[in-house]
């Protein structure tokens, strides 16, 4: 018997009731991460990323409501386990979080000695006696300088890539199994990006994690991540090994945003067209108004992945009956 | 954090020296002549002016500010016509009552304010949000007086619980302590009956003066709080699994209080102005029933007293306001 992926989510649909009505913010989102992989989440600003590390963590918003699919973490369904005993033995324990601004994610008010060791002291293992020395010397390993007297200060006394260090160490502090990375790059500058992403990948190996790294940046994924899935609007829309996709992407909206990329164009291109609102989203593909190969079947075609190659599966009606 | 404490301090010197300036000033406005009431109704225009020079009150006005300043600096106010003796006594025995009757008000407003804000603003737009809501608008539109009154009539006339009225009781022999505060002098003494007497004297008037402050602390506490759950820090602290009463008690708290804390020293103010009032009906022996007659009497010297030394208490408390910030927010201390 394989072990299970270590995350496995299955056609998840999340909405948020609003003023103007109830929004299908997230609707078939599907994506596995095998043990000790890293998988990009890839994206616009606004395609539902957030939504999707919420739902990951259980810390939706009161509005927020999940109608369907599955969050497997290790064989568990997530989404049964009631919010204390996930606050107890998945956040900050089995699942570690780094957040995308460490500025804005860090008290202002409190040592971040006082915020590391609140979540060791209630996701510490066991075996872990003395939380200050381990939490130093896991700001050492994450090459903070001065991890002692760093425990006393502010986060407002730390640079940008300090502070990135100081929640990737938080992240590790209760040796978890998964850590996901809500866009730990974005804030920082291009030099510091790159040393955090080294980092980052150095860590994945020597703890023996899996990582989910949402990003929108489609040049972060190609360095980092093992696998991706392209998110739409709301909708997976293809997911595979990274070299594969971005090699021979499958479905209409990846090669467009592959296209838009400035490393591979020569000219400034864009998707013409607007993302639709989650408001009025037809059933089917979000994608087909902006689509230049849509067929009249499109917006009603129930989303459901169709394979492409080996462990690359695409949402495209265009791939439908091509095989597999 | 010595450095912010000094420099807050030094910020308070010209708003007292405008106090003084604007004090003198006044006096020199005011339509009635204090040497005209000094010298009482039947006086003769000699005795006015003996009245006027006795007090340097023709000297120029340049002169007449020295002299006032350095009065002031020696803690020299003059006698007050209503108790013929010097103002700067008669302050000095009446301050600890009005101040143990601030303090708490003060105590009751915040121990009760903050965890109410709290409260409201964990549950938002259900319905103990909307019972405290409607509860501290009618804090803050209530009068006082009115409340004072129907305190006396329910629970010292109808329910017979507390006392109606004064400090302490008749009969209870008592010869005070150092502090001047009755209930820490009673317990510095060991005599239990006088602490509890004087608790039981002081829950009402406390009461009374402190609703308003519950009702603005609340308030203000539950917008902090509000505010706050809307940050990102909160969205990490939940994801990385801090328990959710230690998220709210104290990681989200300590950020809210920020605005609670500049209130409650505005606050304080409000209730020393507050205690002239509720002095008055429950016959509280403090400054604010002396200044009442002294306002009734034209007795501008302990009028002027009391104007100076609210000043500087107020000045003083939005110092210790400041520094409370500073000690609650690491980067206030940083910037100053």
């Amino acid at each position: 018997m394989t072990a299970p992926p270590v995350l496995d989510v299955a056609d998840l649909r999340v909405s948020i009731r609003g003023d103007e009505g109830i929004a299908k913010i997230l609707d078939h989102i599907s994506f596995r991460l095998e043990r000790g992989r890293i998988l990009g989440i890839v994206g616009e600003s606004g395609c539902g990323k957030s939504t999707l590390i919420k739902s990951v963590l259980g810390i939706l918003s009161s509005g927020a409501r999940i109608e369907r699919g599955e969050i497997r973490f290790e064989g568990e369904n997530l989404l049964a386990m009631g919010d204390k005993r996930l606050n107890r033995e998945i956040r900050g324990s089995r699942i570690g979080f780094i957040p995308q601004d460490p500025y804005l994610a860090l008290n202002p008010v409190f040592t971040v000695g006082a915020q590391l060791l609140e979540i060791m002291r209630w996701h510490a293992p066991k075996s872990v006696r003395n939380h200050r020395e381990h939490l130093i010397a896991l700001l050492r390993r994450v090459q903070l300088p001065d991890p002692e007297a760093a425990l006393d200060r502010y986060p407002h006394q730390f640079s940008g890539g300090q502070r990135q260090r100081l929640v990737i160490a938080g992240a590790l502090a209760c040796a978890p199994t998964l850590i996901v990375a809500d866009e730990p790059t974005t804030a920082l500058d291009v030099t510091t990006q790159g040393q955090i992403l080294v980092l980052l990948r150095e860590l994945v190996e020597e703890f023996g994690l899996s990582m989910l790294f949402v990003t929108h940046d489609l040049g972060v994924v190609a360095e980092l991540c093992d696998d991706l899935c392209v998110i739409y609007a709301g909708q997976s829309v293809e997911t595979g090994p990274t070299v594969q996709v971005l090699r021979e992407p499958a479905h209409p909206y990846t090669r467009a945003l592959l296209a838009c990329h400035p490393d591979r164009s020569e000219h400034f291109t864009g998707i013409p067209g607007l993302v639709p609102s989650p408001l009025k989203a037809p059933p089917g593909c979000r994608f087909a108004p902006r689509c230049t190969s849509a067929r009249p079947a499109c917006p009603e075609r129930p989303p459901h992945y169709v394979a492409a190659g080996q462990g690359h599966a695409v949402d495209c009606i265009l791939h439908e009956g091509s095989g597999a | 954090m010595l450095r912010f404490i000094a420099r807050r301090t030094l910020l308070a010197v010209p708003s007292l020296l405008g106090l003084l300036i604007i004090t003198f000033v006044m006096i020199r406005l005011v339509p009635a002549d204090p040497a005209a009431a000094l010298a009482g109704d039947n006086a003769t225009p000699e005795q006015v002016a003996q009245i006027r020079a006795q007090y340097g009150l023709d000297q120029p006005l340049p002169v007449q500010f020295l002299k006032y300043l350095s009065d002031v600096a020696r803690f020299d106010f003059g006698d007050s016509v209503y108790s013929s003796r010097p103002v700067a006594i008669d302050i000095v025995q009446r301050l600890p009552a009005t101040l143990e009757l601030t303090f708490a008000a003060l105590f009751l407003a915040t121990a009760l304010g903050i965890p109410l804000g709290v409260v409201a603003a964990l549950n938002h737009n259900r319905w103990p949000d909307f019972v405290l809501r409607i509860v501290s608008i009618g804090g803050v539109a209530l009068a006082t007086f009115w409340i004072a009154i129907m305190f006396q009539l329910l629970f010292a006339m109808k329910l017979d619980w507390l006392p109606l009225r004064g400090r302490s009781s008749v009969g209870i022999s008592f010869a005070g302590g150092p502090t001047g505060f009755l209930m820490l002098d009673a317990l510095l003494k060991g005599r239990l009956d006088v602490f509890w007497d004087a608790f039981r004297h002081l829950v009402l008037p406390a009461l009374t003066l402190s609703l308003g402050g519950i009702a603005t602390i609340t308030r203000f506490t539950r917008a902090g709080v509000l505010d706050t759950m809307q940050k990102d820090f909160v969205t990490y602290e939940r994801a990385v699994g801090y328990p959710h009463r230690r998220l709210v008690w104290v990681y989200v708290l300590r950020n809210s209080v920020v605005a609670s804390v500049t209130q409650i020293g505005l606050l304080f103010g409000s209730l020393i102005a507050g205690a002239v009032v509720v002095e008055s009906i429950f016959d509280w022996p403090g400054l604010g029933s002396y200044t009442v007659n002294a306002i009734l009497t034209a007795d501008f010297k302990v009028m002027l007293a009391v104007t100076l030394l609210v000043g500087v208490i107020y000045a003083a408390v939005n110092i210790l306001t400041d520094i409370v910030h500073g000690l609650i927010d690491p980067r206030l201390r940083d910037q100053a």
